[in-house]
Formats: structure tokens, C-alpha cells, sequence
């Protein structure tokens, strides 16, 4: 029997594919790697680009990633598959408007926490919520 | 005729209400079943990074990441993933119960306090009662895709590399079963190193092209990834929560119909026992 690997491709959102291979070949930073088992460890980063796993009947399978991290193990393969194209300065543009839309919502806030006051607050809607149930008991 | 029109429109009403609830309750039951199944689904992903992960943190590479570095903390980040909607019985008032509690330790404790906030209930909760607030997301929906939290985590991460926050914690309710829901806070960053027995061999990854960048996103999907988690556990927890508040809510209104029902019914027959008494008078006097 040929030596196999085992190859889990998942996403942040989803399991992508699992199962046995025989070969994958994926778009690594520095180039396109071919992974055969026994490989030695290996960790880097993916451009976006298709992901192909030759599996143990010949047949090759292909799946698009934008971009990931690849781990190899001897036996082993994961590729973590980013469902979103990543670039530092897309990645910064939504930091840029997560800040903002904090700084809008604060308009007219202070820095500071009144804990007594949160405490109070919270305090008299769990009471209200004990109250809710116990007269729910009653009923 | 003691109110008995009046009795019959509120019995009508709530009825209505009561139909409304009911619907609620059969939607929440339907979209929890999804949520529970997108939970399931992230997490393979989580496993295999939080793998990677532990497989670093014992593969002795020449760069220590920040991430897995303890350092004294002067200032924490809180990330706090509430719901965007109401009708959830009390979930985001225990969430935030729990999370004001351990903000008053730390303040106690002498440390400041950084937040960002996930969903509308916390926005509106710590806009009214103030907080230095990083980075907000709100209307994530029923099913969150990871790119809308990029911008909102990575806000914190920087905060955490510019070195103004140095422990970052994560809020969120914890899904247990449909009926229970726990309100819990855990540490982010630094990353927990466990200490697998399997795993003390001397090894290291072969890192392309660089070990540096090569951790620095693999860190940043780890964190990422477990925002995800809480945020997509917060969701199925929502959904239970809200169908176990409609349930009761629709039970309640069953009860309150019962009741009226009978007041009515007594109002009734009063009615009649009047009208029959006063024709039986009316007829003696003649």
C-alpha cells in the first residue's frame, strides 16, 4: 500500500475536507510546495491560490483558499484556509473603522465607570428577572 | 354588564400576543438548530490552530511571540460579545453582571480598563454607563462571517503590540445545553501555554520564509478564531435564550387567558342572574 497522509483543510467558518492523500501541493509564500508523507515540519504561509490533494484512488481534488497558514506534520496536513483575502492594508482599513465607530457611538461619554451605579442598574433588572419567575411559580 | 366587552378585547389581545410569542418561539427554536450547527462547524478549525499552537509554544523556536509572553499588566483589554437584539430573557444582564464584577476587581487592583464591544445591548449598555471604549461591531446577524471582526480584534492586538494593554480577556455566554447558558470571561493573551506530556520532545518547525511573520499571523488567526468561536457560541445561546423566554411568554399569556376566561364567564352570568331578577321583580309588582 502507498504511504498515505492524512489532510484536514478547514476554515474559521467550516471544515473544508478531511481525509487521507497520498500527495497535496499547495500555493506556498515562497512558491508552490508539494508535500509527500514523511514530509519534515513545516510551517508557513499561503498566497491565495488553489489547494490540490491528489488522493489515494489518483484522482486529484482542488480547492481554492485566499490565503492560510499550511502545518505539516510527517503524517499529517492542515491547511488553515482564511475565508477572506488579507492584506495589512485591508486589515488596517477595518481597524480604521471599528475605531471610528466606537468614537461615534462615545460621542458624549465618559472614560469613566460609575461600577456603583452599574451595579445598581444591574442589580434591579436581576431583581426584576427573580421577581418575573417567582410570580411565574406562583401562577 | 360589568366590563364583560372590555374583558373580551383584552382576552383578544392577548391571544394576539400570545400567537406572537408562539412564533417567535418555533423561529428561535429553528435558527438555534443553525446556530448550533455553525458552532460545530468552526470548531475543526479551532482545534487544528489551537494544535498548531501548542505544538509551538513546546517547538522551542529562536523568536518568542508576544502572545505567549507574560508581562506585568498595568492595562487589560475586555472584549465583550453581547446579542444585537432584545427578548432574550436575561442573558446579556447576567453576561454583563459577570463582566462588571471582574471590571471592579481590576480597577480595584489598580488596573485601567480597555473595551471593545461586540453587539448593540453592550454598546448601549456601556455607552450609558461610560468606559474607554476601543473598537465596536454591531449588527453581526444570525450567522457571523470572521471578516467583520478582523477590524474590531486586530484594534486590540495592536493596542497589545504597542504594549498600552497588557492581558487581553474575552466575554461571551457559553452554550451549554438549550436551558443553561454560562456567562464567562477568559484570558486571550498571554496565550495559556498547556503542558502536553505528548509533546516534550525538541523539535521545531522548518519556518517560509521567516519564523517572525510566519507566528505573527499565525497568532492573530489563533485570537481571531477564538472571537469567532465566542461570537458564533453567543449566537446559539441567543437563540436558546430567547426561545426558553418566548415559551414562557407564551405559557404566561395561556395562564392570563385561563383567568379572564373565567372572569368573564362569572361577569356573565352575573349579567344574566341581574337581568332574570329584575324581570322576576318587575313582574311581581304588577
Amino acid at each position: 500500500m502507498a504511504m498515505t497522509l492524512h489532510v484536514d483543510i478547514v476554515s474559521a467558518e467550516e471544515e473544508i475536507y478531511s481525509d487521507t492523500a497520498t500527495m497535496v501541493f499547495a500555493p506556498a509564500e515562497m512558491g508552490e510546495v508539494g508535500i509527500a508523507p514523511r514530509h519534515t515540519p513545516l510551517l508557513t504561509r499561503l498566497k491565495p491560490g488553489e489547494v490540490r490533494v491528489q488522493n489515494q484512488e489518483g484522482e486529484e481534488l482542488s480547492f481554492f483558499v485566499s490565503g492560510g497558514m499550511l502545518e505539516v506534520q510527517p503524517h499529517v496536513v492542515t491547511v488553515l484556509a482564511d475565508t477572506a483575502i488579507r492584506a495589512h492594508d485591508l486589515d488596517e482599513a477595518q481597524a480604521m473603522e471599528a475605531k471610528e465607530r466606537a468614537e461615534h457611538m462615545l460621542a458624549d461619554n465618559t472614560a469613566d465607570i460609575d461600577y456603583a451605579k452599574a451595579q445598581a442598574e444591574l442589580a434591579q433588572s436581576m431583581a426584576q428577572l427573580a421577581a418575573i419567575k417567582k410570580l411565574r411559580k406562583k401562577s | 354588564m360589568a366590563g364583560a366587552k372590555e374583558i373580551r378585547t383584552k382576552i383578544a389581545s392577548i391571544k394576539n400576543t400570545q400567537k406572537i410569542t408562539k412564533a417567535m418561539e418555533m423561529v428561535a427554536a429553528s435558527k438555534m438548530r443553525k446556530a448550533q450547527e455553525r458552532m460545530l462547524a468552526t470548531r475543526p478549525y479551532a482545534e487544528k490552530i489551537h494544535t498548531v499552537v501548542t505544538h509551538l509554544s513546546h517547538a522551542h523556536p529562536e523568536y518568542h511571540h508576544p502572545y505567549l509572553q507574560e508581562r506585568e499588566a498595568k492595562r487589560v483589554g475586555l472584549i465583550i460579545i453581547s446579542t444585537d437584539r432584545g427578548l432574550c430573557g436575561g442573558l446579556n444582564i447576567n453576561l454583563f453582571k459577570s463582566v462588571v464584577t471582574a471590571m471592579k476587581e481590576w480597577s480595584e487592583a489598580g488596573l485601567e480598563i480597555d473595551l471593545t464591544l461586540i453587539g448593540t445591548k453592550s454598546n448601549a449598555f456601556f455607552k450609558r454607563l461610560g468606559g474607554n471604549i476601543l473598537s465596536t461591531a454591531t449588527h453581526l446577524g444570525d450567522a457571523p462571517s470572521i471578516v467583520e471582526l478582523i477590524g474590531t480584534v486586530k484594534v486590540m492586538l495592536d493596542a497589545y503590540e504597542a504594549g498600552s494593554i497588557d492581558r487581553l480577556y474575552l466575554a461571551h455566554n457559553e452554550f451549554e445545553n438549550t436551558m443553561s447558558q454560562h456567562p464567562q470571561v477568559k484570558q486571550l493573551i498571554p496565550v495559556a501555554g498547556e503542558s502536553d506530556e505528548q509533546l516534550q520532545t525538541h523539535w521545531d518547525y522548518i519556518y517560509e520564509p521567516d519564523s517572525v511573520p510566519v507566528m505573527d499571523s499565525l497568532m492573530i488567526r489563533y485570537i481571531e478564531s477564538l472571537v469567532y468561536q465566542g461570537v458564533v457560541e453567543n449566537v446559539a445561546c441567543e437563540q436558546a435564550a430567547r426561545m426558553v423566554a418566548m415559551k414562557s411568554a407564551t405559557d404566561n399569556a395561556g395562564d392570563l387567558i385561563d383567568e379572564l376566561q373565567l372572569i368573564y364567564n362569572k361577569a356573565r352570568q352575573a349579567a344574566i342572574t341581574q337581568e332574570i331578577s329584575e324581570i322576576v321583580s318587575g313582574a311581581a309588582a304588577v
